[in-house]
């Protein structure tokens, strides 16, 4: 269900999608965004309360200009959960939203009762870099971002739509949404996580599509060796967008881990 | 009327099939492309042509900023306008420009402006571009979401480094300084003229608006699509109530002079052909990076020139297209002249720059281009505008204050003269050894 919440006293008007109940679950999307159908979300509402926000300059939400860097981030979600009255929540975020929810861990490791990595960002290895994705056409992105980029899952994501004013309304939106995403990936997505992770006291999740192309499983080293209490797990037939792509074994994979 | 001579500096050796078997003109060409050698030559052919206009009586010289490409070989324009600081004595140095969300700090930029108006007796014309995406975003790394906010602050940086009268700090959310104090100050006061290079974005209207900076704007479309552009800026000049007057405009456009029509379709159709095909083939995912452009611009529907929309807009066109479309004004002077004419009219403008070196154009092209137009066509559009005062040219100092560069015979080396003989015989020796 869509909603808008103020939060920090008006400072940012954000849109969320809630959904379901039990304890609380905060869901950082990445740089492309919620899609409007995230089935995996209703999900996992079976068992948690879900709460989607959709970070300033994404969707409905305001307040982009506010945020510069990593930092205005993690305040902004610690602000979130003040004004949603949550103490501490499951956070799980994906590629760019894993990056920002390991960096909201590590500034205040009371908040994140436990954390799921998906495919995150927030690290580059000279020996594997990570395509720029900034400038790929719709098909080199389908090739980085699925398991298979000619099933009907792959080929809707990067559909072209006919109507003109449809396309052009896709277009600000999608380039509203990776501006703002430049603050953070742009050129290179290291913000200096490197410095902080060891920070992360939650027990953590990392969760890898076995063929993301985009940022590849070896990245998830990068984790493992800073974080305390990490493990991996990789769910086969996947890529980047592993939980649209195997929307079950990811539901699975991340109840277990929570319920746990 | 003022007439600029501008130059991109292409390199003129991409292989035939460069459209079809590679990527990208810009940021990712490979490196092998490029031969110093012929670099050599072919800078040294570029600021010939260049202090050869200077001699026939261009108003200007036109040289800019790009990197990691085949388009514009000028990393540092400001390198090649101090080149031609020394041998050039008429014309306007028109440095369009410096990118000035580029330099760390962007004092660097107000200082070199300021030794360039120094050293050329206050012939600077400074330019302070965004920068192309590819420039800015895909070779130099800048965030998109930032670049436009740098560049603003960079310009206030700049224009309050040339102006305040004593040391000051600057607290700006990108540079941070506790003693700004430029040495050397520019010859021109209280700086020299200021021309923004605008490739569409709507911001700019008003940015050059606000301030009374001149437009230019560089789309080699040529006078026809950049109608579109011109109206824009005019609508918006008549908007804040601001003087219509022609040379707060620039506009930048392909001219090529012949002795007939057939003659300059003969001599300059294949180099049209390089240029559109060849310098201007950008992938299209480096023409603009997500957040490049505002909002804004993007809804104004104003295309970019390079990348897929540019590319289609000019596949399959052929010298008679290109002349339509008004993408080059070409032909015999008669032609030439009435063209040219018609479309500084149209546009309302007083400042015409002139891209005479086209793509893979050779030096003896070029200067038969040149020499005709300043002989032939020049004289004869001079008298457009005369009505309206030029306050966006240089004021430079009178002749008689000029400072002369002592003259040289370059054949002679006086004083290495003796060691010359003596490197060559070592080498003698080293080979007889053998």
């Amino acid at each position: 269900m869509k909603t808008m919440q103020k939060i920090g006293g008006g400072r940012f008007e954000v849109e969320m999608q809630v959904c379901g109940s039990g304890g609380p679950l905060l869901y950082l999307h990445g740089a492309g965004g919620l899609v409007g159908v995230d089935p995996f979300l209703e999900e996992l509402g079976n068992d948690f309360k879900v709460i989607a926000p959709h970070l300033p300059g994404y969707g409905d939400s305001t307040g982009a200009e506010l945020i510069d860097d990593v930092v205005d981030t993690s305040l902004f979600y610690h602000q979130l959960m003040d004004d949603l009255g949550i103490e501490s929540a499951y956070v799980v975020g994906h590629s760019m939203g894993g990056m920002l929810a390991a960096e909201l861990a590590a500034l205040d490791v009371h908040r994140v009762k436990k954390l799921v990595l998906v495919c995150p960002a927030g690290f580059w290895r000279e020996e594997n870099p990570i395509p720029d994705f900034f400038s790929m056409d719709l098909s080199d992105l389908a090739a980085n971002l699925f398991h298979d980029p000619k099933s009907p899952l792959a080929q809707m994501f990067t559909a072209i739509p006919e109507d003109a004013e449809r396309l052009a309304e896709m277009y600000v939106e999608r380039t509203k949404r990776l501006t703002q995403a430049s603050k953070f990936l742009w050129p290179i997505p290291d913000r200096g996580l490197k410095k902080r992770a060891w920070r992360i006291a939650a027990p953590t999740l990392l969760l890898w599509g076995a063929s993301d192309r985009l940022i590849p499983p070896v990245y998830a080293q990068e984790f493992t060796s800073r974080i305390k209490q990490v493990r991996t797990q990789i769910i086969k037939e996947a890529g980047h967008m592993v939980m649209y792509e195997q929307p079950e074994a990811f539901v699975k994979v991340v109840r277990d881990f929570l319920k746990a | 009327m003022k007439f600029t001579w501008f130059h991109l500096m292409p390199y003129r050796y991409l292989p035939e099939d460069f459209k079809d078997k590679y990527h990208s003109v810009w940021v990712d060409i490979p490196r092998d492309l490029y031969d110093p050698k012929i670099g050599h030559r072919l800078y040294n052919d570029y600021l010939d042509q260049l202090e050869f206009a200077d001699r026939m009586g261009f108003d200007g010289l036109g040289v800019n900023e790009h990197h990691q490409n085949a388009y514009g070989l000028m990393p540092s324009p400001n390198i090649m306008a101090a080149a031609l600081s020394r041998r050039t004595r008429h014309a306007n140095l028109l440095v369009l420009g410096n990118s000035i969300a580029l330099y760390n700090p962007p004092v660097r930029v107000a200082e070199e402006f300021a030794m360039l108006d120094v050293i050329s007796g206050g012939r600077l014309v400074a330019g302070f571009p965004v920068g192309t995406s590819m420039d800015t975003n895909f070779c130099y790394g800048e965030v998109p979401a930032t670049l436009r906010e740098k560049y603003f602050e960079a310009h206030d940086l700049i224009l309050k480094a040339w102006t305040e009268k004593d040391v000051f700090s600057f607290n700006g959310k990108f540079t941070k300084l506790r003693y700004v104090n430029l040495w050397p100050k520019p010859l021109q006061q209280p700086h020299p003229p200021i021309w923004i290079p605008g490739g569409g974005s709507v911001e700019t209207y008003d940015f050059c608006a606000d301030h009374g900076y001149q437009y230019s704007f560089l789309s080699y479309f040529g006078y026809i699509a950049g109608k579109k552009v011109a109206d824009g800026y005019w609508d918006v000049m008549a908007k804040k109530g601001k003087p219509l007057n022609p040379y707060s405009l620039g506009f930048a456009q392909v001219v090529a002079v012949a002795e007939t029509d057939e003659q300059a379709e003969r001599d300059y159709a294949p180099h049209m052909d390089y240029f559109y095909n060849r310098c201007l083939h950008v992938y299209n995912g480096f023409a603009d990076a997500p957040g490049y452009r505002t909002l804004k611009t993007i809804k104004s529907g104003l295309l970019g020139q390079v990348g897929r929309q540019a590319a289609l807009r000019r596949e399959g066109l052929t010298w008679k297209d290109f002349l339509r479309e008004g993408y080059v004004i070409a032909g015999s002077p008669k032609t030439v002249r009435e063209r040219l004419r018609e479309a500084m009219k149209s546009l309302n403008c007083g400042h015409l720059m002139m891209l005479m070196q086209i793509g893979s154009m050779p030096p003896e092209l070029v200067r038969k281009s040149t020499e005709l137009f300043a002989r032939e066509v020049m004289p004869h559009v001079r008298d457009l505008w005369s009505d309206w005062e030029d306050k966006w040219s240089p004021r430079p100092l009178p002749e008689s204050e000029r400072a002369m560069p002592a003259p040289i015979d370059l054949g002679k080396r006086a004083v290495n003269g003796k060691s010359a003989p003596g490197a060559a015989v070592g080498a003698e020796s080293r080979s007889t050894a053998k």
